[in-house]
């Protein structure tokens, strides 16, 4: 692999970039591997190249049934924070946060990550107080958190409607001034370079249709491409973790609902931070397109159909024309669903299975693409040294039986 | 939008209704007697399957009343709801 730098980039332009080499390669699935990936996003992609890099495991395979990053990796609104309430919560979200802030130059691709600040909204005298204990806790845990009235919040974000007359008025937000935006597609795609340059199989269109066991071992997987033995065996398919946990007799506590997103016709620069509210149920911020990118809540049933019903996106618009009266005339250009998959606790599942040699990170509800480093990071432990990192080892699937759970409802823009 | 036929006032649109999660999950008899996996069997896990889906729902701005509905979660055509006690549509299981 050459790197990339202003030298490549020159001498190709020399070119007029008719010779860049391929990012990655595409080889044909070898008959075993000593580990699998299932889903080529970018929480696999992510445990691949962390598998490689970290614990010298290099003989593995990616396999993805559709393309790289074409499932929530390329749907989410590319959001990153890590200011969440609960220890747990808060260990690896910081943890994939601080990975994100030198991933650039670790991968050698750039993220375009933007540290632009994430702002969460009060709206009502409980906001306020909630928000406010979360800004301690947060800042308990060594992670930036302040507090801001209304008239430091019109500083940062001048079209914000502040009038203490519109139905849902603005009396506060907590800011984290780290928290900000990085281009989705290209977290896969740095991982999936980084990865294959390691000498990890990127099987494209290869779609996984059972998970072979031997007397409660995993021995590989059956796949539209034939079958791949491995004695290891990752399952990182969000939107499809019960129907791909289902192949291998397991259940789990996870329902998936369709989760919707839009982005507006570009605009010149408008807003130049993230704003997050909980109580209207929106999230906006800015492309270097110029499109506003704009999310609504989930939608009230479970369905793998991605797409939603067009009443949540009206009542979605409905908040954002509230905060910012200035988009009204706006048009949406695009709309889309990704399937989020959800656990009652509102965290995820990074764990090992009743199934030796199989292992499963799922359940990361709306909020998987933050977490990306930080869960590749900590799945890629949980893989190659058949046991929990310390960040993931709350994440069992056993919380389930054993009440252990870490109740994050809270900590999401939108409900579950 | 779904367009959802309740059993006691027919079709109407998804915005009255309320989303009951999966049908036919049996409170326990004893509870006293259940152990800790079955608890968590009963609380958390579920079928979440890609296909037909047997779920409940509440008419909320309607009749106020509760049923049940047969629906491919991977299209989301509705096969027919039924009333609580009823059986599923043919074709649903």
């Amino acid at each position: 692999m050459s790197k990339y730098s202003i030298f490549s980039l020159a001498r190709n332009a020399l070119n007029f970039h008719k010779n860049w080499e391929q990012a990655w390669r595409s080889p044909d699935p070898k008959e075993s591997y000593d580990a699998i990936i299932v889903g080529g996003g970018g929480h696999g992609l992510a445990t691949a190249y962390y598998l490689a890099k970290e614990h010298g495991l290099s003989n593995i395979a990616v396999v993805e049934k559709g393309w790289l990053g074409g499932g929530n990796t390329g749907r989410n609104t590319t959001i990153i924070r890590s200011n969440y309430l609960w220890d747990e919560s808060a260990a690896i979200y910081e943890k994939a946060l601080q990975l994100y802030e030198g991933l650039s130059q670790d991968l050698n691709y750039n993220i375009m990550l933007s540290q632009r600040g994430v702002l969460n909204l009060a709206h009502n005298l409980h906001d306020v107080r909630e928000l406010k204990r979360r800004v301690n806790a947060i800042a308990l845990n060594g992670i930036d958190s302040e507090y801001l009235s209304p008239a430091q919040i019109k500083e940062i974000v001048p079209i914000i409607n502040i009038s203490p007359h519109i139905r849902y008025p603005v009396l506060g937000a907590s800011i984290q001034r780290r928290g900000g935006v990085a281009r989705h597609d290209a977290v896969a795609w740095g991982y999936a370079r980084a990865a294959d340059a390691l000498g990890v199989d990127i099987i494209q269109q290869c779609e996984v249709t059972g998970i072979l066991r031997d007397n409660g071992r995993v021995t590989g997987v059956e796949t539209t491409r034939g079958i791949i033995r491995a004695p290891k065996v990752g399952l990182v398919t969000a939107g499809h973790s019960s129907v791909l946990a289902n192949m291998a007799g397991i259940r789990l506590p996870i329902t998936s609902y369709p989760l919707q997103a839009m982005v507006t016709e570009p605009v010149k620069p408008i807003i130049n931070t993230v704003v997050m509210s909980n109580a209207v149920h929106c999230y906006v911020s800015q492309s270097d397109k110029g499109e506003l990118v704009l999310g609504a809540g989930i939608d009230g049933y479970n369905s793998y159909t991605q797409r939603g019903s067009l009443h949540v996106v009206e009542e979605q618009l409905a908040a954002v024309c509230l905060l910012f009266p200035i988009f009204s005339r706006l048009r949406i250009m695009r709309k889309w669903g990704g399937i989020v998959d959800t656990c009652p606790d509102a965290s995820p599942i990074i764990s090992k299975t009743p199934v030796d040699g199989l292992y499963i990170n799922g359940g990361w509800g709306t909020g998987g693409f933050k977490a990306t480093p930080g869960s590749g990071w900590t799945f890629a432990h949980t893989i190659a040294r058949d046991a929990p990192h310390r960040l993931n080892a709350p994440y069992n699937l056993d919380r389930f039986t054993s009440g252990a759970l870490i109740d994050e409802h809270g900590a999401a823009a939108v409900a579950h | 939008m779904l367009l959802i036929p309740c059993p006691f006032c027919g079709k109407r649109e998804e915005t009255e209704f309320h989303h009951g999660g999966e049908a036919h999950i049996e409170r326990p008899k004893d509870p006293d007697a259940l152990s800790d996996e079955a608890w968590a069997e009963y609380l958390f896990m579920r079928t979440n399957p890609k296909g037909v889906f047997l779920e409940r729902w509440v008419h909320l701005a309607g009749c106020r009343r509760w049923f049940n509905m047969a629906r491919n979660t991977a299209t989301n055509e509705i096969l027919g709801s039924y009333k609580i006690g009823e059986k599923p549509p043919k074709g649903a299981r």
